[in-house]
């Protein structure tokens, strides 16, 4: 077992366990986007910063990622993480206004309001690419992707065409984290070839 | 063949041991007659660039048609950068190591009836002495060359770099045959510890510990280990890894051949930037030769030791430079950077344990094993050892490669190597580290460059790039334009390097166009504490640097622009107006006839003015007027 501080607080987890599964273990919030048990965590998002210490030394990291160790402390609520919440907040207010989850949970720490500019209105998604990496790797289809990079980027089929390696298992739709996958998987999945005919009554 | 090198026959005569090299060494020099004439042409990026190879054509041309003695026949040689690019096309002239400056195509026929048959200079073409004015004949004589220490490029500029045989003669390849006769791979790595050697593609991380670290990975997990060069440079202004894998490309492999023996790797990948493809040709032909002499490949110099390498292109992207991202790109899928709490030396390519070094860094390995630790760490200062190679552009005089012992002082560089600023007042800046490095003022000129003190200073040791900056240019706009660069090269995997660098730059946008306002300031510090913290990578962590840097000793020019609506430098368009001093102004016309505006009014001979409600402000009166009349409020 690994021992080690949150907020000065010891706790005791298996080795192999990141910070944040540690934090969750002990009821210690920390605010996720990008991260989900079922896939590889892959730190995009950045809201899982927490503060690393060591005497007067520290740095942030992704409590995601970064893999629990002997000894080390791990503060949470410190103003460097805020300063970094409250800038994410910011961004993902103005970059997806429509999402209500976002919305709400920028709220909860604090944010309410973003100096950056709206695009558009309707946006929800952020880009954190759960619904790609879970189509890979759970349901092993990778009909959807990132296409595009830097400030370009989207999601959507390869080419963005509707293709028909999608099997509209929706498992991207459950996990996507804001809500836009549900207004986007018409686009991702081909439409079937066969018409159904109604039935004569 | 492009660049103008007779092609030489690989001798298939594979070498099988330290004293095979040493007595085919002996035999090009002994083949070699030393007071034969030898035309030496720049084929470097800078040189082609003003028509080096026009030159060579010439050179080749004319040799053939004119009636020369066999025995002052030149032999003509195209090498790579020789250093003071702003002077190109360059030519040396051996024996006498006649050093001529901006050769154009006409000045060859010249050059062949004075100096290679009458053995006279040809006097217009030296190089003159800033101050006095006089002619210096010799590489040597020049402060630019004199006040260096060329141990990475000694070799660049002298020989060709498309034959091993070039390269054997100065002494190429002898620590490898060296090591591998005398040394166990400990104690290589232990020599290299021992050099103190620090990376040199920007963090400084001491390389014998990134090897010993790579070695501790394979003893606990077993399995393959890969060395790989990183060529990916991208940084604006820089191009000195460009000019070593150009000019000395055996000097890379050669290092990477010593790390892949002292670290027991088989395999290795050199990762070069899609936009070098003369680096490629030239590392291409330096396998091959190196295959055919039993250097590279399947037991190499009969030692039992089996290693090759391969080129891998880059993607284009300056995100690929980033170690995680790099490895990414060989693995063959999009080049995008992985967090990284798990270290390299441990999980790289493939999962495997993987030692990254920068193409300079590998340049110095041979010299570490050669010349020993101890000469090696003689260099530079105590923390920062060996010399480091700097790409000395933009307000400078002297444009080019600088190589000096770390811990240089800038004044010394820019001043004194790089001959001051054109107009003869101190320089402003110099950028140091690239777009993820900072903007250090005049009043800081004596900060000597090495990696701990740059990093004090708020900047960056980076790659090496030094863009000098007079007082024309406006930190308001460098800040901007470091920005824009990384917001286009972001690969956006993460939030606050994607969406954060929009939001630095559009407020220095707003500066800029004079609608800033001061607790701007404090916001572009916080947003930039932010990204510092938050980014995935360091090409988002660094990104505020030149920003913040500016902004710490450049406060007051940042006033001007928000409180007074006001460009000190003359740069920020929507800040300035450009008028004409009726006392300077001739009336010769020049610029009204320039002017796309047509704004511009005056009879001939009589002062002109410019209308400033019609006026773009595209500054081509001021550059245009040759009487100083023009003037930018
Ligand atoms: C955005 C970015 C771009 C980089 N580009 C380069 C590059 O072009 N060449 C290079 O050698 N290192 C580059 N680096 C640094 C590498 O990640 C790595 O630290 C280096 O290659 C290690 O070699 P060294 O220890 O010999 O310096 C870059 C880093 C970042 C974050
Ligand atoms: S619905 Fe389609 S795109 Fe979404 S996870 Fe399933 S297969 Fe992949
Ligand atoms: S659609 Fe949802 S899950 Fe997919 S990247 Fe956007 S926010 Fe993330
Ligand atoms: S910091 Fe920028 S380049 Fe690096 S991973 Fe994040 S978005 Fe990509
Ligand atoms: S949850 Fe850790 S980076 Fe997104
Ligand atoms: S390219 Fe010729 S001197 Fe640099």
């Amino acid at each position: 077992m690994i021992k080690f501080n949150i907020n000065d607080t010891e706790v005791e987890v298996e080795p192999g366990c990141t910070v944040l599964e540690a934090a969750r273990q002990y009821g210690i919030e920390i605010p996720t986007l990008c991260y989900h048990e079922s896939v590889a965590p892959s730190g995009a998002c950045r809201l899982c910063m927490v503060e690393l210490k060591d005497g007067n030394w520290s740095k942030l990291v992704a409590s995601c990622i970064y893999p629990a160790a002997e000894g080390i402390n791990i503060y949470t609520e410190t103003e460097r993480v805020h300063n970094v919440r409250k800038w994410l907040f910011e961004m993902l207010l103005s970059k997806c206004p429509g999402s209500n989850e976002i919305k709400e949970m920028a709220s909860k720490y604090g944010v309410t309001s973003t100096q950056f500019p709206i695009e558009n209105t309707d946006e929800k998604c952020m880009l954190c690419g759960l619904c790609t990496r879970v189509c890979e790797e759970v349901v092993g289809l990778s009909a959807i992707s990132i296409v595009d990079r830097g400030v370009h980027k989207k999601i959507g089929s390869p080419f963005l065409v509707p293709s028909d390696v999608c099997v509209a298992c929706g498992c991207c739709v459950t996990i996507c984290p804001t809500g836009a996958m549900s207004a986007r998987i018409d686009a991702v999945r081909r439409t079937p070839d066969v018409t159904l005919t109604p039935l004569a009554l | 063949m492009s660049n103008g090198n007779t092609a030489i026959s690989i001798d298939s005569i594979r070498l099988n041991s330290l004293e095979d090299l040493n007595t085919l060494r002996q035999n090009i020099i002994d083949k070699h007659d030393p007071n034969k004439p030898e035309v030496l042409i720049c084929h470097g990026t800078g040189c082609i660039a003003n028509g080096s190879v026009e030159v060579i054509d010439a050179f080749k041309k004319i040799c053939a048609d004119a009636d020369i003695d066999a025995k002052i026949m030149p032999g003509i040689k195209a090498t790579g950068c020789q250093g003071l690019c702003s002077k190109g096309p360059l030519v040396l002239i051996k024996p006498q190591g006649l050093f001529y400056q901006k050769v154009k195509a006409s000045d060859v026929e010249d050059i062949i009836q004075k100096t290679i048959i009458k053995n006279e200079p040809v006097e217009r073409l030296l190089y003159k002495d800033p101050k006095t004015g006089k002619p210096i004949k010799t590489e040597e004589e020049i402060p630019y060359y004199s006040l260096q220490k060329r141990v990475i490029l000694k070799n660049i500029g002298k020989i060709d770099p498309t034959s091993i045989h070039d390269k054997i003669a100065v002494g190429g390849y002898q620590a490898l045959a060296k090591a591998l006769k005398t040394m166990t791979p400990e104690e290589v790595v232990t020599e290299v510890a021992n050099s103190g050697l620090r990376g040199r593609g920007g963090a400084g991380f001491p390389t014998g510990r990134k090897w010993q670290g790579a070695l501790k990975a394979v003893e606990k997990k077993g399995g393959p280990v890969y060395v790989v060069v990183n060529g990916d440079e991208g940084d604006p202004g820089a191009f000195m890894d460009c000019a070593i894998m150009e000019g000395d490309p055996h000097a890379v492999l050669e290092g990477l051949i010593l790390g892949a023996y002292a670290l027991g790797a088989n395999k290795g990948y050199l990762y070069i930037r899609a936009e070098y493809p003369l680096a490629v040709k030239h590392l291409e032909m330096a396998m091959e030769q190196a295959r055919a002499h039993g250097l590279l490949g399947d037991n190499i110099l009969n030692s039992g030791f089996s290693f090759d390498a391969q080129i891998n292109r880059g993607a284009g992207a300056f995100v690929c430079g980033e170690s995680t991202a790099l490895f990414t790109s060989i693995e063959g899928k999009a080049g995008t950077p992985r967090p990284k709490y798990v270290r390299s030396v441990e999980e790289g390519l493939w999962g495997n344990p993987t030692v990254l070094n920068n193409v300079e860094t590998w340049a110095n390995i041979p010299l570490i094993i050669k010349k020993g630790a101890d000469w090696y760490s003689s260099i530079g200062t105590p923390k920062s050892t060996g010399t480091k190679v700097f790409c000395l552009v933009g307000k400078v005089n002297n444009v080019g490669l600088v190589e000096v012992p770390m811990g240089t002082p800038i004044t010394k560089i820019v001043d004194e190597i790089g001959g001051g600023i054109p107009s003869g007042k101190p320089f402003k800046a110099v950028q140091t580290g690239g777009p993820s490095g900072g903007c250090i003022p005049n009043k800081l000129k004596d900060t000597p460059m090495d990696f701990d003190s740059l990093t004090d200073a708020g900047a960056m040791m980076g790659s090496g790039a030094m863009i000098v900056m007079d007082e024309h240019d406006c930190v308001v706009d460098i800040g901007r334009y470091f920005l824009r660069f990384l917001e286009e090269e972001s690969c956006g995997k993460c939030i606050p390097c994607r969406l954060g660098l929009t939001k630095m730059r559009e407020i220095l946008d707003n500066f800029s166009a004079g609608k800033g306002k001061i607790e701007d300031i404090e916001t572009l510090q916080s947003l930039a504490k932010a990204i510092q913290d938050g980014a995935l990578c360091a090409l988002g962590t660094s990104a505020p640097n030149p920003c913040l840097t500016t902004i710490k000793f450049f406060k007051d020019e940042y006033l001007a622009h928000i409180n007074d609506q006001k460009c000190p430098a003359g740069v920020c368009k929507e800040l300035i107006t450009y008028s004409i001093d009726p006392d300077a102004c001739t009336g010769c016309r020049s610029c009204a006839r320039l002017c796309p505006e047509n704004c511009i009014t005056g009879k001939k001979k009589e002062p002109h003015v410019i209308n400033a409600d019609k006026c773009i402000r595209c500054g081509i009166c001021l550059e245009t007027c040759k009487f100083d009349a023009v003037q930018v409020n």
